[in-house]
């Protein structure tokens, strides 16, 4: 047997299954319609759920990419003023993100497409649904429960079948997206230790050393300013009082 | 015959393509027996392109079952056997 065939035999029990359990076969199109609508809902929640991750995914790579600009600034702030164990620091600390951000980078991907084939699979599951909804009205008002049979069995049996379809699509946007939330929670740790920040944090020991540096220097240019200042004056005390002494 | 890709939708295919079709699905199974997933890959592949090639994509309000159904692009030879177990994969 091919595969298509045997695939196929796994949905079709699946539906006999829905069949099976109401006596008046009219019931089973009310019953089946319930389900379909409990199904839409859950694949709406599903596709506000996968927006979420990804949204978030999207939040997180923006934060890495501006500490990533930020220790690329820094690194050459650093290099600037011949501090190459600060620079190196800071390639080192941005070299980590940067690996983070490709990893960022695919996972959203998948969630992406993973979520375009939801609302793809939502779109025809809500237009078959519509379908049904007005066909479970014709049959019930048309047929007895004896002639109604076989065009209930086809119609259920057809949206069983798109449910189940679009219950594996939920199915593995749910998984996709519960492995994303752990792991863009293990990112938010690392962000909170510290471990990916740029180095313009308050605790940050090497933008700490820049700004004493930087603060450093502007101390020394104030210093020379001053007794610059000073040296003028005091040559000029100097000379009046040479200039006094001789007249 | 209706052909359903998961994922994807269901495909009205015309007699005439269903051998050359059948022959692809046939050696799937050999691919899926046999854990093979690189074979499993390209035939999958190899057998959706023919059907969205040579089937017409039915309505999205169509309510009727298909007579076959096939497995989406990405799936891989696991998720295939999952989904072949007793129960099924498929939730209810």
């Amino acid at each position: 047997m091919g595969l298509a065939q045997r695939v196929s035999a796994i949905f079709k029990a699946k539906a006999s299954k829905a069949l099976d359990k109401a006596e008046d076969p009219r019931e089973t199109l009310d019953y089946s319609y319930e389900k379909q609508l409990e199904l839409l809902q859950k694949v709406r929640r599903g596709l506000t759920d996968v927006a979420t991750s990804r949204k978030r995914v999207e939040l997180q790579a923006q934060q890495l990419k501006a500490s990533a600009e930020k220790l690329e600034d820094q690194a050459k702030q650093a290099l600037g003023q011949n501090r190459e164990d600060l620079a190196r620091e800071a390639v080192s600390r941005r070299t980590s993100i940067v690996s983070q951000l490709s990893d960022l980078k695919a996972q959203h991907d998948q969630l992406r497409s993973e979520e375009d084939k939801l609302s793809d699979a939502s779109r025809r599951l809500q237009a078959k649904v519509d379908a049904f909804r007005i066909r479970k009205e014709t049959i019930k008002a048309t047929y007895t429960a004896a002639e109604a049979s076989t065009r209930i069995s086809e119609a259920v049996t057809g949206i069983s079948e798109e449910m189940g379809d679009v219950g594996l699509a939920m199915q593995r946007a749910q998984n996709k997206t519960e492995q994303m939330k752990a792991r863009a929670g293990a990112l938010d740790e690392m962000i909170a230790s510290g471990a990916l920040e740029d180095l313009s944090q308050s605790t940050d020991p090497i933008q700490a050393q820049l700004d004493s540096y930087n603060q450093s220097t502007g101390v020394e240019l104030e210093l020379d300013r001053l007794k610059k200042e000073l040296g003028e004056g005091s040559d000029q005390k100097t000379l009046e009082a040479k200039e006094g002494g001789s007249a | 015959m209706i052909i359903r890709i998961l994922g994807e939708g269901q495909f009205e295919i015309p007699a005439e393509a269903m051998d050359e079709l059948n022959a692809m699905d046939e050696s799937l199974t050999s691919a899926i027996d046999s854990n093979d997933e690189e074979a499993f890959r390209s035939g999958l592949s190899q057998l959706l392109t023919g059907i969205r090639e040579k089937g017409s994509v039915l309505a999205d309000d169509y309510l009727g079952p298909s007579d076959l159904v096939l497995p989406g692009e990405d799936a891989t030879v696991e998720e295939v056997k999952e989904l072949l177990t007793d129960e099924g994969l498929i939730p209810d």
